[in-house]
Formats: structure tokens, sequence, C-alpha cells
């Protein structure tokens, strides 16, 4: 098991490299910063100036080892707009991030896992109906829109909640609700679907022979065996929430990570974006090994194959 | 071998199961009746399709829901009708007075759990045993089925043995309680020949010791003649005779026992090829108003066409539906 983590953080390792080359490409290849920081009345020297001024006049080559060598002392360079450094921007921006993904992330995948599992324990039943209900409208309703309607509702008409920012609780409820209404139909399907399998298989009937509570043999036996595929899932939603929710940020105003991003894309703001990418390449690697470690506990099968 | 002594653990009479789909009724179980004895194995013979394991499961309560009902007929357990019971009631008969054994040992034990939490789990629910006692009642159960080293084996997952041994451990759970009646539904059919042979012997043994009243579902009759004292044919959701193992192989009277028999291949007679019956089963759905097997059986008359034939004893504990028999 330990050795089978190990490899699992080095291959990480091996592939954050690849995407740290592929993100310093990439981003060169979006175009030109300075071209959105000039003015109409810029002179050439002035141009040349602040190229230097952000090594942006080296070559490609040089740049890398400008890059690499930062990245070894922790530093990702500063922002070519704001001036100070992108590190210092992601740390001010993913707490606000984190206090809005953590909640939207256990509230949504409580609410798939209890609702997931009522519809495949009562199937075809009136929940059954309202969970496929939710699932279809939820997949069927652009997240913006949505929103947006939210917004429209309980802000504007109703003004129980405030339109957007960022402040007291009140300001937590509609950009959560928001992420929630996103999260929770693929999730609650995932888990309807992976428990209507495993209810199906022969050790369900066999746990019923014994005289099993109703509540057992759903939570205890059929559960755990249903969860692996959910569990893939949730890892990544996990990465993907931690590192920014860009719409539910861009429409509430909300100063994090998502909002962040798109903000250094639009600017071309190299150092920001690099940073931010490799944020999410790190996260969603991580996850990915700690989605591993988790298989391990439900199932030992996999626990004993890779010891 | 009739153990006529004994006390009927197992009286079922005029059990009648039905599926509703959305074609209609399908009859797999339509008014059957027959006992089982202290001790006793019984055999449930017949194809597939005939209703066998849906009487197996009709009489633990646990037919697939909602398509599955039973619709008449009384089901007594040591004098009590287990159709009369409440749910909750009926859960606490499951596992502590009937078990079951299923077919595919590979796929009847859950993989997340270890063998010994699947044990306990019946020990602990109607016996009421925790900790230590109820590791003993486990342990117990893997020794009562010929598990070698018990302690060590209760912390293995289903994965880490082999198809023989999991199907001990499925036989374990069923005895874990110590049951009045066990139902192996072709306990045997998913191990190597060598290994049903063990299961078989092991099974004889576990009666012995406990027993237990033991309804065998099968196809096969040379299981039949090494576990039962007493078989039930059933054809096309209907018991067609009853009979003690020896008259069955000797006297078969019911034409479709008699093609059954027939159809077994033997070692001691040199033939060109199998017996095998013309025809199909009738569909469940659409019965024959006569004798169900009227359409392929080769001494059909007009009133097998015409009338469902009355039960005749023909012998002790021997009886026939048959218009053929007299």
């Amino acid at each position: 098991m330990s050795r089978y983590i190990v490899i699992r953080i080095l291959q990480a390792f091996l592939a954050l490299i690849g995407i740290t080359v592929l993100v310093f490409i990439l981003v060169r290849a979006s175009g030109d910063p300075t071209h959105l920081i000039i003015t109409p009345t810029s002179t050439p020297e002035e141009i040349a100036n602040l190229k230097k001024q952000l090594g942006l006049d080296k070559s490609y080559p040089e740049q890398f080892v400008v890059f690499i060598t930062g990245l070894a002392r922790g530093e990702f360079g500063d922002s070519i707009i704001k001036r100070k450094p992108a590190a210092e921007m992601i740390k001010e921006a993913l707490p606000n991030t984190i206090k809005l993904g953590l909640p939207a992330f256990f509230i949504a995948m409580a609410l798939a896992l209890a609702l997931g599992v009522l519809a495949a324990a009562k199937r075809d039943s009136i929940y059954d109906a309202g969970v496929k209900l939710v699932a279809v409208l939820g997949q069927a309703l652009p997240g913006f829109w949505v929103a947006i309607m939210a917004m429209l509702l309980f802000s504007v008409r109703l003004r129980l909640l405030p339109v957007a920012g960022y402040g007291t609780l009140k300001h937590y409820v509609l950009p959560v609700g928001t992420m929630v209404f996103f999260l929770l139909p693929g999730m609650m399907r995932l888990v309807r679907s992976s428990m209507l399998d495993v209810l199906d298989a022969e050790y369900i009937k066999l746990a019923r022979i014994k005289g099993l509570s109703e509540t057992k043999i759903i939570w205890k036996h059929a559960l755990r065996n249903a969860l692996i595929g959910p569990l893939t899932t949730a890892g990544m939603i996990f990465a993907s929430l931690i590192t920014g929710a860009v719409i539910t940020e861009i429409i509430f105003n909300w100063p994090g990570m998502g909002r962040l991003l798109v903000e250094a894309v639009a600017a071309r703001d190299f150092p920001v974006v690099q940073a931010i990418t490799m944020l999410v390449a790190a996260m969603v690697l991580g996850m990915n090994i700690i989605v591993d470690i988790a298989y391990a506990f439900v199932d030992p099968q996999i626990r004993y194959q890779k010891s | 071998m009739i153990k006529k002594q004994t006390k009927k653990v197992l009286e079922v009479e005029g059990l009648r199961t039905s599926f509703f789909t959305r074609k209609g009724e399908v009859k797999a179980v339509d008014g059957i009746s027959f006992f089982v004895r202290e001790g006793e194995t019984l055999g449930l013979v017949g194809e597939s399709g005939c209703g066998k394991t849906v009487t197996g499961l009709s009489l633990l309560r646990l037919l697939p829901e909602p398509a599955g009902r039973i619709l008449g007929g009384k089901i007594y357990l040591d004098g009590i009708n287990l159709l009369a019971l409440s749910k909750k009631e009926m859960r606490a008969v499951r596992g502590k007075m009937i078990s079951m054994i299923l077919q595919d040992p590979m796929t009847s034990l859950n993989p997340v759990y270890t063998v010994g939490e699947q044990i306990a789990e019946p020990v602990r629910q109607h016996q009421g045993l925790r900790g230590e006692n109820a590791r003993e009642a486990v342990i117990a159960a893997l020794r009562l089925l010929h598990i070698p080293s018990p302690e060590l084996r209760l912390r293995d997952y289903p994965f880490q043995l082999s198809g023989g041994m999991r199907q001990r451990v499925v036989g374990a759970i069923a005895m874990s309680c110590n049951p009045r009646l066990l139902i192996a539904d072709e306990p045997t059919t998913a191990l190597d020949a060598t290994i049903q042979a063990q299961y078989l012997a092991l099974f004889k043994e576990v009666q012995k010791k406990t027993n237990v009243a033991i309804i065998f579902i099968t196809h096969d009759f040379g299981v039949v003649a090494r576990m039962c004292h007493r078989v039930a044919v059933m054809y096309a959701g209907k018991i067609v005779e009853t009979a003690p193992t020896e008259v069955i192989f000797k006297q078969p009277r019911h034409p479709y026992t008699k093609a059954l028999i027939n159809s077994v291949p033997r070692l001691d007679r040199k033939v060109e090829r199998l017996y095998s019956i013309e025809g199909q089963p009738p569909s469940l759905m659409n019965l024959p108003p006569g004798c169900r097997f009227c359409p392929r059986c080769p001494e059909a008359k007009e009133i097998c066409r015409e009338q469902e034939p009355a039960e005749k004893q023909v012998g002790p504990e021997h009886s026939v539906f048959c218009w053929q028999v007299s």
C-alpha cells in the first residue's frame, strides 16, 4: 500500500512538471500582454522599456529558465497588471474561494447521498420521481441563468438577501445555493444508479435472507459497495471547487480564485495565470491520490492487491 | 429412508405465487402442497423456470417486489402460518428459523466485509450475542462446515477464498442460528464436481448433527439420489409427483417423471443419443386448460386436454397428478 502511494506521488510530480511546461507555452501563445497595457500614445521606446521591465524581451527558453528558477525558490513571479507577487494575490483570493467551495461541496454531497440512496431504495416511488425531476432541472437549466433568477427573486423582489458581494453570512446563501444546484444533480444520479446496480446483487438478497433490517441492508451492505464510482467524481468536484467556481464568483462578484483567473486570463497576466493553473493541477493530482487511498478504505480488494 | 416418526417442520398448502408484468400475470407457482419433516431432505426437482426457486423465495416471503406476490395458500412452520405474520415478525423468522443458500458462492457474499462479520450479523440480530460470545458462535458455525482454522478465516475477505470455501461460508451463515428449515437452491451447480461431492457429504453431516429440515432445489437427479429422502417433481408451476427417493427411481408414475429419469445420462447403459423430452414447457402466462404436461405427453388422452388431474395416492407417501395413473 505505502509503496503504491509513493509511486502515485512520483507520477503526480512528473505530471505536474509536464503541466508546467505546457502552461508556460500556452499562455504565451495567447498573445502579448503589453498590447493590453500600452496606450495609443506610447512610444516604441516606452513599449520596449515595459517589455524589459516585465522580462518579456528575453527569448522563450530564457524566460522559461527564469520561471523555473523562480518556482524552485517558491516564487511565481509578479503580476503584470497589479505589480505585486502572484502568490500574494492567490493568498488573498484562495480563502474566499474555500469559504464558498467547502460548504457548497459538503451540502451538495450530503444531499446527493441522502437523495440518491432514497431514490434507489424506493425505486419508482414518488421520491424517485422527485429526485429525477430535480436532476433533470439541475442539468438542463444553465447555472448562470439560475443564479441570476435567484438573485432577481430573493434579492431584488423579496429583498431577503444581498445581491452580491462579500461579508456577512447572508452573502453566502445565494452563491452557495447556486453551487449546490450545479453539483447536486449529477452526483445524485450517480449515487442512485450505482445503488440500483448494487441492490440487484446476490449478496443483497442474502442479507435479506439473513433477516437484516432494510436500513442495515441499504446503509451497510449496499452503500459501501456503491460508493466507488461516486467517490472518483466527488474527488474531482472537490479539486475544481477549491480552485474556483468561475461562473458563481463572477455573477456574485465574489473575490475568489475563479474571478482572479478570469481577470488574469483577460489581461494576459502570465505569472498569475501560470500560478493558478499550477495550483489547479496540483489540486487535481493531489485529489486523485487521496481518492485512490479512499478506495482502499472502501474496498478491501484494492487494499490487498496493492500491498 | 422415510422418517415417518418425526415431526413435520414445514407444511405448505395450496401455495400460489404470481408475477405481475406488463404483459400479464405469470403463474410461477400455481397451487402446490408439500411438507418436510425434521432431519429430512426434500428434493424439489424440475427444469429451469418450473417454479422451484420461486417456491423457495415464497417460503421466505422474499419475492422481487413489486412484481412478485403470494396470492394464496398457507405456509406453516412449526404450526405457525408465515403468511399471517407481519413484515417485522417475518424478518425475525428469516435467518433464524429459515435460511437459504443461493446458487453462486462467487456473488452471494458481500465483497467489502470479512467472512466473520457476515456470519456474525445474523448471530447478533437473532441471538443478541455481542463481542466474544458472537465470535464464538461464528467460529462454531465455521467449524460445523469444516472450515479449517476458523480463527484465521473469519478475518478473511470473500475474494481471498476459493469457490468451495465461499460456499461453505454461505453454509455457515445459513446454519449460524441453528434454523429449523434450510432451503438450498442448487448450491453445488457452480462448484467443481469433486468439490460438489464434498459439499453434499458435508450437508448430510450437518443435517445429522442439527436435525435441520432441508429443501434441496435441483435439476440434477444424481444429487437427488445422494441427498434426498423424498422428492417432489415440479412442472410448469405445479407439483406432478411426490414420492420417496428410491420409489421415484424405481417406479416413477407420472409420464413427466419417467421422461426426466430417462433423460439422465447413465454409465451402465450404452445409448446412441441421450433421451430428451419433445417440445417446450407451456408459457406460464397462457396455460392449457387441462394437464400442463399434456402437449408433450406420450400417454395423453382426451380428458387430459380438458380437465386438470386430481391428486392420486398410489403408495405410501407417493402421490401423482395424472389421469392415466390408476
